[in-house]
């Protein structure tokens, strides 16, 4: 994307970059205590701790989950009763038409389908991806992102922005960018 | 808290990952193989053999689809043959492969790390390879299309949803789609890993794409970490029922030696201890080739021999169960059909089963055996041919001597059934050859999570 020297001064954030898991989770706690609202943590390791001490908010995904699998078991049942019972009801030696016992596993295995894809969708899209473009990609060393090093974000849009990046470097950052728009 | 704490000493000598990594050697190790414009010439030597496999596959099929299923050996009264005897084998071995990545996952064995990429790609190309059987054993496979899947066709027909080959459909193709959303899922990190190292920007761009802009952020991480877990649990019950439904093609008929309720177990062992020998053949010789031997270590080798022994006792008292039933039934049928097993025309298959399945596999007791790795091929190899024969057994003595003797009739492959047979194992080899090529073949961001620098005190 063409960048005009007017916009350029525009920023989403400054990132700061660790060492460690240990020295990124630190500075984390640092942050949210002094204040700072938009912050977010980038690793190479999924750190457990991070999203509970930024986001204080966990995700909606088992529930989404919950409700694929249902609606699969009622898609995959009803799918058997209708086709059996209503469109094409034929008497296989007299047994009856709508014998449930028999719909158990398709229904089984369309819950399990249904709410693995809605696991795997729903975490994409509650992630906002695919999103081939994001400014934190703009800091040429966060390429080490997906290698060995951490890196925390305070975005301009936090009311106390103004002293991010000087306080960035006070939390033990090996270095500290800005990150452009 | 080091995690050797608990264990007993004879797992402490052999740690998941040698020491002497961080995060960038593992990152480097493990993507320089994709990223690389070189390939070892041994790669394409065999990849040659297998793309040369593959092709006799489609003259194979080519010529099934042209003259009709008749240049295929299976013939009353043995109607169900190669076609069935491959397709179990295939999906039992990718059994394995879910296993690893699903089951071991909520066991928290962190051993399971470095197997389970290549185990999950395992699964998936065999599921490819069972799958053709079905397919192609229609005749018409272009018609297979409204005999097995519920859609609103033109003539108004559902299928039987009361048959057992039905829920197969459903198992088999539910477990293709889980598998490959399972794995794809996992890789997401990792190919954001190559996006990042990537020289070539072709090679950026499409690691790229595929990564889809993951940027490991905190929320990523907690989404990604929920979603992996709520699908091991899915996958869990998933691959116990896939072949349990298998099986039913079997079991919930009547002819002897079909007809019994042990089969459900049995299978979901024998598909577990085939898949665990595959899972050997290959991460032998690709932690040799490769130079992973720092990643799979011997006590991941170690640890799928104990599982091959563990699986391999349950198949033998499979076995032994079969006998007694047949025995204690007190049908003439089930007895003569267990004596036609033993020492009918096709005693050879049943013995030489019994010889690997059951006494073969003892030699896994001993851990010089499980510790050497030439000689853990040799039996993983084995364990593949013992299990086809396993099958074969099942399926072919059961139906060649039946209820009548004037229908009794041999069965004999033809060169199309072995053709097919072997050209799937070429397709096999070609797939995951190709993987070894241009995926990381070890999830890079799980390995890591095992090194201390991604050691994290818990509360400050």
């Amino acid at each position: 994307m063409a960048h005009t020297p007017e916009t350029t001064s525009a920023l989403h954030g400054v990132m700061a970059e660790y060492d460690s898991g240990q020295a990124l989770v630190d500075a984390a706690r640092k942050t949210m205590a002094q204040g700072f609202t938009r912050v977010e943590a980038y690793s190479p390791v999924p750190i457990e701790d991070l999203n509970t001490i930024i986001h204080k908010s966990r995700t909606v995904l088992p529930k989404l989950v919950l409700a694929g699998g249902l609606a699969g078991m009622a898609t995959g049942f009803g799918l058997q009763y209708w086709a059996s019972a209503i469109e094409y009801p034929m008497n296989i030696g007299g047994r009856p038409l709508a014998s449930w016992t028999t719909f158990i596993v398709p229904s089984y295995e369309l819950t399990i389908l249904f709410a693995s894809l809605t696991a795997a969708i729903g975490m994409i899209m509650l992630c906002g991806l695919p999103q081939p473009y994001h400014p934190v990609f703009n800091v040429g060393r966060f390429s080490m992102a997906s290698s060995d090093k951490f890196f925390l974000v305070i975005e301009s849009t936090d009311p106390k922005f103004g002293g991010a990046a000087a306080f960035l470097r006070d939390t033990g950052a090996k270095g500290v960018y800005d990150v452009e728009e | 808290m080091d995690p050797n704490l608990h264990r007993p000493m004879a797992l402490q000598e052999t740690p998941v990952i040698l020491p002497g990594h961080d995060f960038e050697t593992v990152t480097e190790t493990i993507a320089e193989v994709p990223l690389s414009k070189r390939f070892p010439l041994g790669w394409l030597g065999i990849f040659l053999v297998a793309l040369g496999g593959a092709g006799m596959l489609h003259m194979a099929l080519g010529y099934l689809l042209i003259k009709g299923i008749g240049i295929w050996g299976n013939q009353v009264p043995v109607g169900w043959a190669f076609d069935i005897i491959n397709f179990v084998w295939w999906i039992g071995i990718g059994h394995a492969g879910t296993l690893i990545s699903a089951i071991l996952l909520l066991f928290k064995q962190q051993w399971r790390m470095s197997i389970s990429r290549l185990a999950e790609a395992m699964t998936i190309f065999a599921v490819v390879c069972a799958a053709i059987f079905p397919v192609f054993h229609t005749g018409r496979p272009w018609l297979a299309a409204y005999w097995l899947f519920p859609y609103p066709n033109a003539m108004g027909l559902w299928p039987q949803f009361k048959s057992p080959l039905i829920w197969d459909v459903f198992a088999v193709s539910t477990y293709a789609t889980v598998s490959i959303v399972f794995w794809y899922i996992g890789m997401i990190p990792d190919l954001a890993s190559l996006r990042d190292r990537a020289v070539s920007k072709v090679k950026a761009a499409i690691y790229g794409m595929l990564s889809l802009g993951w940027r490991g952020s905190a929320r990523h991480w907690h989404r990604y970490e929920v979603a992996t877990l709520i699908l091991a649990g899915l996958s869990t019950p998933l691959v116990l029922s896939v072949h349990t439904v298998v099986s039913f093609d079997f079991a919930v008929s009547l002819i002897p030696g079909w007809h019994a309720t042990i089969f459900p177990p049995y299978f979901v062992a024998g598909a577990i201890y085939a898949g665990f020998a595959m899972v050997l053949n290959l991460a032998i010789p690709v932690r040799r080739f490769y130079g992973m031997e720092s990643l799979i270590t011997m006590r991941h080798i170690e640890n799928m021999a104990k599982i091959m022994l563990a699986t391999g006792l349950l198949v033998s008292y499979g076995y032994a169960c079969e006998a007694f039933f047949s025995w204690y039934s007190g049908s003439p049928h089930e007895r003569f059909m267990m004596y036609n097993r033993m020492f009918g025309p096709y005693g050879w298959s049943y013995w030489t089963l019994i010889a690997i399945n059951a006494v073969m596999i003892q030699l896994l007791w001993l851990k010089s055996i499980r510790t050497n790795t030439v000689v853990l091929f040799v039996i993983s190899l084995f364990v593949g041919v013992g299990m086809w024969l396993e099958r074969f057994v099942i399926i072919v003595t059961s139906l060649n001597r039946d209820f009548v003797p004037s229908s009794w009739g041999m069965y004999y492959p033809t060169r199309w059934d072995f053709m097919t047979f072997f050209g799937t194992i070429g397709l096999f080899l070609t797939l995951f050859l190709l993987f070894l090529r241009f995926v990381p073949m070890i999830s890079i961001f799980e390995v890591k999570t095992l090194l201390p620098q991604a050691k994290v005190k818990a509360d400050h």
